[in-house]
């Protein structure tokens, strides 16, 4: 089913008296992406409530027959563990073993439903956000760590799990998505490709690129858009004057928000389009609308520019949160099942904060590696002499 | 047969009917280049022959164009994409020089992007803005990246060949300008290396270094030298990186003088770059400092002075004259 979720702004404007609101009126026309864009009074997709009730969905409940109440415990314990390495990430930032760290709190189910909802085949196309997306695509999370420690600038073979490396310039990988996706049509494969991005990103041309693109060849791609809120300071009212998922409609494919804090419904929306790509039947933009928790990067401080009670009014809504009330209160689920959880997302902790720690400083000689796949005359030319400056040394300090 | 003379528009046609029918993974792509066969008819009947899905019309979308192809890349594909005139690449800057170039690097090896940018540029079209310039060195200055530039039929023939089969991107330089001049091309030929620049004609009193459309400028300037009794030396360089420093620095230590010629602005050029490479290379050997001939450091001029901006034959002689002056 779909629901009216009413945001605060909105709230305060119905609140008003008269006189008030028609001043309110006037600023909103200064500015008319204000309400349209950011507010949650959209129709949105959800399947379970923050409360954690289960309500009926007649067009995506069959996406999640066979999600049982195992299979519910599983993507719990997902969004668990993507958090847990979350913290730790944070944690080692703080300690001085990372450089930066972007982290996901909040967006769990976001990144589980939609990582969750992709077959092996597929592939995956990430911002610098998507650890939960790397958790269920099942890339070693330390993977992850390489770039924001400086050891290397992305670090892992997108082949493995057909996961492609995190990518910084925003909005440059749905382009990317585009033309994989592109080459799977034509390969003549079912496989299907899903380009992460944000809010933010929307406002990027590689973005609008993508979608005419994809959508003249009707590519099998899923924009997933994660609409957190904030695009480092500025809100989703500076990128868009209209709902984000409607963009999808002048490009003639289409669009649909979705709680993207309830990992059940993201998980079948995210299906949803996937078999629609599969399908053949073209490309699809699914906006999840969640919260960006914590601070844009560990460099970030959101109190310069949000208020504490949004992120109250959102730590009602959060997504694991909601799904353990459920499991809770509608499932056998007993209390083993999540001190175990805890124990385990612990040694997680554990095993990532010694992996980052044992992580060693690349060989020297490494930033000359792969610059080129055949090989550079000049790179040969500047390798020798850094080597040669270096071995000069080789009698007193190095 | 073999040995065919083609104008060099013909010849990177050819080039791309053969990359086409050697291998199924390679594309063109761009704008127009579907039924027109782009706007020089650069593509002209490729379509026709090898159906939509090989060789495609794109939405007009410069980023776009070269993103898509990377992944298309990343799946496996070679495509061979071109951007319409040299003042369009802009749009696409951003994935050439952020993604394009450093992907494999950032995989640490395990991904290859085999595209190519073919981008036809340089004045002497009598064109509008955006349509003459020369932004080669944009992209040389980017590690990642290759960048090439024939001058003649065979080399833009055999040099797009080598392009396509490269694991790296490479950004393939048209001089649009000569598209029409005609050269001998042997198909069954054994092509030299990408990246080493050859001698177009010998000589012996100094170095003329060019590539691209000002190699026959070059020829010409040696031509009227050799009335004047002055033997000149022309390497056409052919590779903008990497840069064949040793085949210039063999043929300054024969001549000791060194002139290096280009339609691009002078200041930070490739010309830049040589002369002081050169400079250390050949710091005893020279007897003149190293002289560059090429735009000036102001927007590419509307065409009824591009004759004024653009190096000729007497601006090139005029260098000539005072490197043999010192």
């Amino acid at each position: 089913m779909t629901v009216d979720s009413a945001d605060s702004t909105a709230a305060a404007q119905k609140a008003q008296p008269p006189r008030k609101r028609a001043a309110a009126k006037k600023s909103a026309k200064k500015s008319p992406g204000k309400t349209a864009a950011a507010s949650g009074t959209e129709q949105l997709v959800q399947l379970l409530t923050p409360e954690g009730e289960r309500v009926k969905s007649a067009e995506y409940d069959k996406y999640v027959t066979d999600i049982t109440d195992d299979a519910l415990r599983d993507l719990y314990r997902d969004m668990v563990m993507a958090r847990r390495f979350d913290a730790e990430a944070v944690t080692l930032q703080r300690q001085g073993e990372l450089g930066l760290w972007p982290s996901l709190l909040g967006q769990e189910a976001a990144q589980v439903g939609s990582g969750r909802a992709t077959r092996d085949d597929d592939y995956v196309f990430p911002t610098y956000r998507e650890h939960g997306v790397a958790w269920c695509r099942g890339v070693d999370p330390t993977n992850l760590l390489g770039m924001f420690r400086g050891v290397n600038n992305g670090g892992w073979d997108p082949n493995t799990n057909n996961f492609h490396l995190y990518t910084i310039v925003i909005g440059s990988q749905t382009l990317h998505a585009t033309g994989y996706a592109m080459g799977v049509a034509k390969d003549g494969a079912d496989s299907a490709v899903i380009a992460y991005f944000g809010d933010g990103a929307s406002s990027q041309g590689d973005v609008a690129e993508s979608f005419t693109f994809s959508a003249v060849y009707n590519a099998p791609v899923v924009f997933f858009c994660q609409n957190n809120q904030w695009a480092i300071s500025e809100p989703t009212e500076k990128q868009t004057r209209v709902p984000l998922y409607q963009r999808a409609q002048g490009y003639g494919f289409p669009g649909v928000r979705v709680d993207g804090n309830d990992v059940l419904a993201v998980l079948a929306v995210t299906r949803w389009a996937l078999q629609r790509a599969r399908d053949g039947e073209g490309p699809t933009l699914v906006e999840a609308f969640t919260y960006r928790m914590g601070a844009h990067t560990t460099s970030d401080d959101p109190t310069k520019y949000r208020a504490d009670e949004e992120r109250a009014s959102w730590e009602a809504k959060d997504p694991i949160l909601r799904l353990r009330t459920y499991l809770e209160t509608h499932t056998d689920t007993d209390a083993a099942f999540f001190t175990d959880l805890d124990a385990e997302s612990e040694t997680l902790g554990k095993r990532v904060r010694e992996a980052v720690r044992a992580m060693p400083d690349p060989d020297r000689m490494a930033m000359f590696e792969n610059a080129y796949a055949d090989g550079h005359a000049l790179v040969d030319e500047e390798r020798a002499q850094f080597a040669a400056y270096q071995a000069s040394f080789a009698d007193g300090e190095v | 047969m073999a040995v065919q003379k083609l104008p060099i528009a013909k010849a990177i046609n050819e080039s791309l009917r053969t990359a086409l029918d050697n291998d199924p993974k390679v594309l063109v792509m761009g704008e127009d280049v579907g039924k027109l066969g782009g706007v020089f008819r650069v593509t002209d009947g490729l379509q026709k022959d090898f159906g939509e899905d090989r060789v495609i019309d794109t939405p007009l979308a410069e980023s776009g164009i070269v993103g898509t192809a990377i992944g298309l890349a990343l799946r496996g594909y070679r495509p061979v994409v071109e951007i319409q005139f040299d003042g369009f690449v802009f749009p696409a800057y951003d994935q050439i020089v952020t993604q394009l170039a450093k992907m494999h690097a950032r995989a640490l090896g395990k991904v290859k992007v085999p595209v190519v940018v073919r981008i036809p540029y340089g004045g002497g079209i009598g064109a509008v803005e955006h349509h003459s310039e020369s932004p080669e060195a944009l992209f040389a200055h980017v590690a990642g990246l290759k960048v090439v530039t024939p001058s003649n039929s065979s080399d833009a023939y055999w040099m797009l060949q080598q392009a396509i089969q490269s694991d790296d991107p490479v950004i393939f330089f048209e001089p649009k300008r000569r598209y029409w001049d005609k050269g001998e091309v042997d198909t069954d030929a054994v092509p030299g290396d990408l990246h080493k620049a050859v001698v177009a004609k010998e000589g012996t009193d100094l170095t003329l270094v060019a590539y691209g459309p000002m190699v026959k400028v070059c020829l010409e300037a040696a031509a009227a030298a050799q009335e004047e009794g002055k033997s000149l030396e022309v390497l056409d360089l052919r590779s903008i990186s990497p840069m064949d420093f040793d085949a210039v620095q063999k043929s300054v230590e024969k001549t000791r003088r060194l002139v290096v010629v280009h339609e691009a602005p002078v200041f930070l050029g490739s010309g830049a770059e040589l002369a002081a490479r050169i400079t250390e290379r050949c710091f005893y050997h020279l007897e003149a400092p190293v002289l560059r001939v090429g735009g000036y450091h102001a927007p590419y001029p509307p065409a009824r002075l591009e004759d004024e901006y653009l190096p000729g034959l007497d601006r090139v002689l005029d260098a000539v004259d005072r490197s043999l002056a010192y």
